[in-house]
């Protein structure tokens, strides 16, 4: 039990501490790898409440492209800091109101939890109990039973997401050379080379 | 004090040991596969290879590790020190700590967990941190456009490869490495899932980065690609991580369609011989395909490279999930 909580402790602080480097670190990489830090440490504390399927999912998808992907932009970009510090304290007050909702809407939770320790036996679709199946099993029977159709319309969502994000930034372009293989496996000898006598002194 | 001998450190001391029984049989290994890589290609070019150091040249992998350990090393000007020196040892790292859950034998594993597959592919797509941030660290040019390609190379390639794996995963109904090599005692997968299996083996190809895939490299255009700036111990880094991530590559291969410690058949004299050693054959075979494909193969280009994974394998690969998952639920045979 002392290993778990140590475990527990060191995690927690790492991320929180890398939450905090994220925002503060000078050179925006830097801030990046930061983050990448913190998901790690946010999927360890997974695999310490025995959340396996969602640390290896948070790593895959997160770490895995997301932030490859985050960090490719990032790295090629040529930002001015200075410029874009100056406007720190512009935007203070919008970011501590997102911040300041969020914290109340975990206090919310939490507080039902204490107000009323029966309010998690309400849920539409209780968890099945975790010594008896994996909890792959356990999320796979949530979502693809009671929440399936909740699930589709998210996926679908994604899915115009994507689809616009591929709208906004396709512009078509005249006179580009694309590669088309179809017509290169069907361009046939004839057509290409043409083989011609040519007398001594007379060209073509 | 009995209790904490007991209940800490006997079994620290103990999983210390067997990560030491896998660590180092798997360096030996890294280093004997550059030497038979140099050995193969030489003799796929009416060459002889190293010979010199050694009985037939069986020496020739230390003394290149001496060489390396001997050079000076070197951090270029306007280099970012700690990013350009992590890069490598993560690289090194994370090809070590993905054999923790790969199973040698029936029950010959370092940490036998429910989702080891997702853990593998997880593992294997933190490989490119390694690239980028040797690339980005080292402030040089072709560095920096190494570690590009080879970020958007491993993202594309990652897409299909978990197309494949889900394909195999239809198959056996669980996410354990264990299991899913036991669902093959019947028939390896190989055979069902043929086209998958080449899909597959194509895209850890690119994963690892090697020919024809081994743009990130790329010696003809970007000199070394985003390794040039290294020198001495974080060059023999990256060169070991990428020799023990092929050997990684070819177990995963081996588990998922090549029936991991399993024997060929169930008969005789074939089931006298113990499963590491199958599983240790099997991944050589696929080594050997890695070599032979280097040996043989032409460098792809970039947007050959992109449009193969993106236009040819992912469309490929999920439709051949769906057909899987159609003739697993048609004919019944989903694995309860």
């Amino acid at each position: 039990m002392i290993v778990q909580s140590l475990a527990f402790y060191v995690f927690s602080a790492i991320l929180v501490a890398s939450g905090v480097m994220v925002i503060s670190a000078r050179n925006p990489v830097h801030s990046v790898l930061y983050l990448i830090l913190a998901f790690f440490q946010a999927a360890g504390l997974c695999v310490l409440m025995g959340a396996e399927f969602l640390a290896m999912i948070l790593i895959i998808v997160y770490v895995g492209a997301v932030a490859v992907l985050f960090l490719f932009v990032v790295m090629m970009l040529d930002i001015n800091f200075r410029e874009l510090r100056s406007g720190f304290l512009q935007y203070l007050p919008i970011g501590g109101l997102i911040g300041f909702i969020l914290l109340a809407e975990l206090a919310v939770v939490l507080g039902a939890w204490i107000v009323a320790p029966g309010a998690a036996a309400q849920v539409a679709a209780p968890a099945p109990p975790i010594d008896q199946v994996t909890n792959t099993h356990a999320l796979g029977m949530l979502i693809y039973t009671h929440y399936v159709y909740l699930f589709q319309a998210a996926g679908i969502v994604l899915l115009i997401a994507m689809v616009g994000a591929i709208v906004l930034t396709l512009r078509q372009r005249e006179g580009v050379r694309k590669q088309n293989i179809a017509e290169q496996l069907a361009r046939r000898r004839e057509d290409a080379v043409v083989i011609r006598k040519v007398p001594t002194g007379g060209g073509i | 004090m009995a209790e904490f001998w007991s209940g800490f450190l006997l079994p620290l001391i103990i999983i210390v040991l067997q990560i030491l029984a896998i660590v180092v049989p798997l360096l030996v290994a890294v280093a004997y596969l550059t030497y038979a890589e140099r050995k193969v290609m030489s003799a796929m070019q009416l060459r002889q290879g190293p010979n010199m150091v050694g009985p037939f040249g069986l020496l020739q992998p230390f003394a290149d590790g001496l060489k390396l350990f001997a050079k000076e090393q070197i951090l270029p000007a306007g280099a970012n020190r700690i990013v350009f020196y992590m890069a490598p040892m993560l690289t090194f790292l994370l090809s070590l700590v993905a054999w923790a859950v790969i199973p040698f034998d029936y029950g010959l594993v370092l940490a036998d967990i429910n989702v080891g597959i997702l853990y593998l592919f997880a593992i294997s797509s933190l490989g490119v941190y390694g690239i980028v941030m040797a690339g980005w660290g080292s402030n040089s040019r072709y560095a920096f456009l190494g570690a590009l390609r080879s970020a958007a190379q491993m993202v594309s390639y990652e897409v299909s490869m978990g197309f494949v794996i889900i394909s195999v995963l239809l198959c056996v109904g669980s996410l354990n490495l264990t299991a899913i090599v036991r669902a093959q005692e019947t028939v390896w997968f190989f055979i069902p899932l043929f086209p998958m299996f080449i899909v597959f083996f194509i895209s850890i190809l690119a994963e690892t980065n090697r020919s024809p895939f081994d743009l990130p490299e790329g010696e003809s255009e970007l000199v070394a690609g985003f390794m040039v700036e290294y020198s001495a111990m974080p060059f023999a880094l990256f060169f070991l991580g990428e020799y023990a991530n092929m050997i990684l590559m070819s177990a995963m291969t081996t588990i998922l369609f090549l029936g991991g410690w399993l024997p060929p058949l169930d008969i005789a004299p074939l089931n006298w011989i113990p499963g590491p050693i199958w599983f240790a054959l099997k991944i050589a075979l696929c080594l050997f395909v890695f070599i032979w494909v280097r040996a043989t193969m032409p460098r792809y280009r970039y947007d050959q490279l992109m449009r193969l994974g993106w236009k040819v394998f992912l469309p490929f690969s999920l439709f051949w999930v769906v057909l899987t998952a159609g003739v697993l639920v048609a004919f019944d045979w989903l694995p309860r």
